[in-house]
């Protein structure tokens, strides 16, 4: 595959690479040079963990590589991934500042109600707090029954075993084993406004 | 069409290119704006935004009517064997021909239809089937319609040909320079090669994005692409297809094990108050029983193997495997009526987690200020998103409407682990399981989102245990083990992450007497003897400790030993419509899935002798068809699934096996698309006298106001749109350096025709209005966007990219402050794709 491929990279490199360029107006790029001094640029060294692009959905592969130390170092495309073949897009190509981000939140943080601050707190004391949240929030707005049309201008007793009082969205961008275990979750507490990316 | 694939999908959009570059294909792009995927395509034509199904429909109308679909033996063996097109419809039915733009059935509100005249043509029911197949396959059995009348000449006029034949009549290429405002030598151009590329030795695709789905027509637009492909013998071929490119690593996963109000996981519909669903009897004979001729007559065993995975040993035939403790819906409680009702005060908590309403959500503004209701919210995610700090900075603080001080909504951030952090697998947009391997232990107090709901649930759980309340045995009987092994979470600082692969081999399916797992779905049961979480990805692990997610061995086209495709490694849908009606190849160059007469079936015969004949597919893909039903082979009436469906009914997932030129059942607005204005539009329908969808969601509420049609006011289209170095809402994406110096503010394309009319220079400041907001962007003046002439009326179309908001690195106004809550009827998208609204030279508030 790998002269064909070089020769790949190198008619698509203009589209997905110089358009940036082109874009805003620096004139005279040479993207077949760019393209052929970007692969010449050292990729880090250490353990390589495979891994999928957290962007769009044509799930590009990745390779994370992480440091002695353990610390993520680089991420970059997957060349053996038949969807990317190496490549990504400027978001893909971004992703380690995702994970290395000085802006990143690591701790949790808090606000009471009418503040106008975040409070750090510990995570458990959160955990604890958002569990008693939804147990109450739930026990206080849950429907057994409710009545229902019935198709002829009247109403019908149904059960119904939901609440109103609890919504959850999101969920695109999360895993398909996250996305099981809160439905599961959801639906075991009788939520209803239960809604994702997918919607929109 | 409908997408801006080298933009939104770059890397996808290579593959194109290739097929470009090293095969010759030729690549057109349909589209109101000329994008970096219109500079790399043969052909670009501009059409009005919303304006697709009048383009669309006169495709399917220069087909039908061309000489060579009508003489080329092709079109006619696919489509009288593949498609319903030879089927009967009801005589009752009326077209937008008759009834001026509507359907038979529109209720005398005119805010919905009821589709029984849609329906087939059918032969009597048949006798009550065979029975001991289960205790609600059974009861299917007993329930059974008769077969569709068919008239293979196609020349009855209540055939579905004949109706498309009527209802595409006026959808000329005349009626496109009209309506849609490109030249109709332009539109012959895309009609023509689409017809002379599809057939027996080649196919065509039809790629799209959410520039076809954020209509308030989006469902219909896509059917037309869909119909259109069928016609042309484009579905279920290598090549063909309709393929849609979605945003989200896993928007795919999502909908399909459903964070979704209105599903189940794996396309089950929810238990719903408004229909007959009284009991799981009720629930699987209201929903199986309309498709039980399809591969949907295994309903019973997909929805009683999910009652036992949610409830475990607690679920029971006795106690209906507990589903009266499953929630019902009662109406429509997706993200926009969520958000209203949220503003309503009738939502006390609020789950959000890697989504960003206060600057994705439609009508914005709106979202916002609901957030403000709430009692409590807790935000999972990387960054202090809009969302999180809605009570802050929001411009509705910083103008004084909201003081936090008013606001009493219990804010919670929690930090999330970044993909590389942990284990897990994402659907990509071709239905394509990955797997992810964890690199690293997330920073600080970041986890994994799968950590956050399995210890919340793992708390709710132990204050439950000891009450007594029947309301709360969901809860106390969930099944919910997910500790992980020692040697899955011994390399890492945190020993409480919940085990992705138990979660995995879970939605897999297994047998609950020994746990081991499901090799497919074929193996489900409905007597509560097999737990699966969603059936259709039963495979992914097909044996104890083997994940086919995790699977990366490429080849050079199919690779069916990279991850794995649901269903069942099947990587194109339908493949059995690759072959002809007898089995063969259509041709050397689209050989796909093939019978082999002479194959071993692994089954033998009465007298013990080997059965001869199965399917095949050389490359390693999955077969969408029962493995062993011969070309010829014709299925039995008084049957499920794959007993009722024939050689030749190769849509499986149909109820007739057929695909669907027109929809019996299914859509909520009419069984055919048909031209329907925007909800907010600079002109009146031309083709009908209906305005727009009649059954659109509408919400008219306060802060919520639409904009009437040609309303003076607001005479601009304006089409919202995503750049390349943005992700959505921008929390991926503004707080990364890199891409916030690539695309660091918001900008707004205008045609220099516009800017010439509204004193608009490039790079300067412009304000855009609508009765819903007013936001201030930078002017981008382009030939890129240009005015369309319909119907001898000037239109001006604007573009707005909508990452932007007031936190991260790269800040800006945010474009959904302008949009409204509109929605599809089918599926309660909003109509982000084409709105009205007015523009002026200078900044907000007059500065210039």
């Amino acid at each position: 595959m790998g002269i064909s491929r070089r020769k790949f990279l190198k008619v698509t490199s203009g589209i997905v690479g110089g358009g940036v360029a082109a874009e805003l107006g620096i004139l005279n790029v040479d993207t077949a040079a760019a393209a052929a001094k970007a692969g010449k640029v050292p990729i880090k060294s250490g353990r390589q963990i495979p891994s999928i692009c957290p962007y769009c959905a044509v799930g590009c592969g990745q390779i994370v590589t992480v440091d002695d130390a353990g610390v993520i170092v680089d991420i970059q495309g997957n060349p053996d991934s038949p969807i990317n073949q190496g490549t990504l897009c400027p978001k893909g190509a971004a992703t380690l500042q995702l994970v290395k981000n000085e802006q990143r939140w690591n701790t949790v943080k808090y606000r009471a109600p009418g503040s106008d601050r975040w409070e750090e707190k510990s995570l458990d004391w959160a955990m604890s707090r958002i569990a008693e949240l939804t147990k109450k929030t739930r026990d206080a707005n849950f429907n057994e029954f409710q009545d229902m049309p019935d198709g002829k201008g009247g109403t019908i007793r149904k059960r119904v075993m939901n609440t109103y009082a609890l919504a959850s969205l999101g969920g695109a961008t999360m895993d398909n084993e996250w996305n099981y275990l809160h439905q599961k979750l959801m639906h075991a507490l009788g939520v209803v406004y239960l809604e994702n990316q997918a919607r929109i | 069409m409908g997408s801006n694939m080298a933009e939104c999908h770059p890397v996808a959009f290579r593959w194109p290119l290739k097929a470009k570059t090293d095969h010759g294909a030729v690549l057109m792009h349909v589209d109101p704006r000329f994008t970096r995927t219109s500079a790399a395509c043969d052909v670009h034509v501009p059409i009005r935004a919303g304006s697709d199904i009048v383009f669309l429909g006169a495709i399917i109308n220069h087909v039908i009517n061309s000489r060579r679909w009508n003489e080329d033996p092709f079109y006619r063996e696919y489509v009288v064997n593949y498609t319903n097109a030879a089927t009967l419809v009801n005589p009752d039915f009326k077209g937008t021909e008759e009834l001026d733009g509507v359907f038979s059935g529109l209720a005398p509100d005119g805010k919905s239809y009821a589709n029984a005249s849609w329906s087939y043509q059918r032969n009597p029911a048949p006798g009550k089937g065979k029975g001991g197949l289960g205790p609600f396959s059974d009861l299917l059995l007993q329930q059974l319609p008769g077969r569709p009348k068919t008239d293979p000449t196609m020349q009855d006029p209540h055939c579905v040909l004949q109706i498309i034949k009527r209802h595409y009549a006026r959808y000329t290429p005349a009626l496109v320079e009209k309506v849609c405002g490109c030249s109709p030598e332009q539109f012959i151009k895309v009609a023509q090669t689409m017809l002379e590329n599809s057939g027996r030795e080649k196919t065509a695709n039809i790629t799209y994005a959410v520039g076809w789905t954020q209509h308030t027509v989006g469902v219909q637009i896509i059917r037309a692409a869909a119909m259109l492909q069928a016609l042309l013998g484009n579905i279920g071929r290598p090549g063909g297809g309709v393929l849609a490119l979605r945003g989200h690593a896993t928007i795919q996963g999502s909908t399909d094990i459903a964070t979704l109000y209105h599903s189940l996981p794996a396309y089950l519909n929810m238990p719903d108050g408004r229909k007959k669903h009284d009991s799981l009897k009720d629930f699987i004979l209201t929903e199986a029983g309309p498709v039980a001729t399809s591969y949907w007559g295994n309903y019973p065993k997909f929805a009683v193997s999910y009652f036992k995975a949610q409830f475990g040993a607690a679920a029971t035939a006795e106690n209906d495997y507990g589903y009266d403790y499953h929630p019902k819906i009662t109406g429509d409680h997706s993200h926009m009526p969520m958000m209203l009702d949220m503003g309503a005060g009738k939502i006390k908590g609020f789950f959000v987690m890697g989504q960003n309403p206060a600057v994705g959500g439609q009508n914005a503004r709106l979202q916002r200020k609901a957030l403000a209701k709430l009692d409590w919210m807790v935000v999972r995610d990387y960054f202090e998103t809009e969302t999180a700090s809605f009570w802050r900075n929001s411009p509705e603080i910083l103008s004084g409407e909201l003081k936090p001080a008013d606001i009493k909504t219990e804010v919670f951030f929690l930090p999330a682990a970044a993909v590389a952090e942990m284990e897990g697998s994402f659907t990509n947009t071709q239905r394509l399981l990955q797997q992810h391997d964890k690199a690293a232990d997330p920073p600080g107090d970041a986890r994994s989102d799968s950590w956050f709901t399995y210890h919340l649930g793992k708390r709710l759980q132990a204050m439950y245990r000891d009450s007594g309340n029947p309301l709360d045995w969901g809860i106390r009987n969930l099944a919910w083990d997910y500790e992980p092994e020692a040697k899955e979470v011994a390399p890492w600082r945190i020993k409480d992450e919940p085990s992705a692969y138990r979660v995995l081999k879970e939605i897999n399916g297994y047998t609950v007497a020994d746990g081991k797992p499901l090799a497919t779905f074929a193996n489900l049961k409905e007597d509560g003897t097999t737990a699966c979480g969603a059936w259709i990805y039963t495979g992914v692990v097909p044996e104890e400790g083997k994940n086919n997610a995790a699977r990366r061995k490429p080849d050079e086209w199919i690779s069916p030993n990279w991850g794995f495709a649901w269903p069942a490694n099947r990587h194109i849908m339908y493949n059995r419509a690759s072959a002809d009606s007898q089995g063969r190849p259509w041709s050397e160059a689209k050989k796909l899935v093939m019978w082999d007469p002479d194959a071993d079936s692994g089954t033998k015969d009465p007298a013990g002798n080997p059965v001869r004949g199965k399917w095949i597919a050389p490359s390693g893909e999955g077969i969408d068809f029962q493995p062993t039903k011969a070309p010829a082979m014709v299925g039995k009436d008084a049957a499920l699934g794959f007993d009722w469906l024939s050689g030749n009914d190769a849509f499986i997932m149909r109820a007739d096996g057929k695909a669907w030129l027109f929809a019996p059942a299914g859509l909520v607005d009419g069984p055919l698309p048909a031209h329907y204005e925007p909800y907010e539009s600079p002109v009146a329908n031309r083709v009908y006298r209906q305005q727009s969808n009649p059954v659109a969601k509408v919400w008219r509420t306060e802060g919520n106001v639409y904009h009437g049609v040609a309303d003076p006011k607001y005479p601009i289209v304006v089409s919202t749109y995503r750049v390349t170095e943005h992700h959505l809402s921008g929390t991926m994406s503004r707080w990364l350096p890199w891409l916030a110096e690539l695309m660091p503010e918001l900008f707004c394309e205008v045609s220099p025709e516009l800017a010439a009319e509204k004193g608009i220079r490039n790079a300067g400041y412009v304000t855009i209005v609508t009765a819903r907001g007013e936001i201030e962007a930078r002017a981008l003046v382009t030939r890129r966007i240009k005015p369309f002439v319909i119907d001898g009326k000037k239109v001006h179309e604007i573009g707005l990219p909508w990452h932007w908001g007031w936190q991260g690195n790269a800040k800006g106004d945010v474009a959904n402050d302008l949009s409204a809550m509109v929605g599809d009827p089918n599926v309660s998208i909003h109509e982000g794709k084409v709105f009205t609204c007015d523009i002026r030279a200078g900044r907000k508030g007059g500065r210039s």
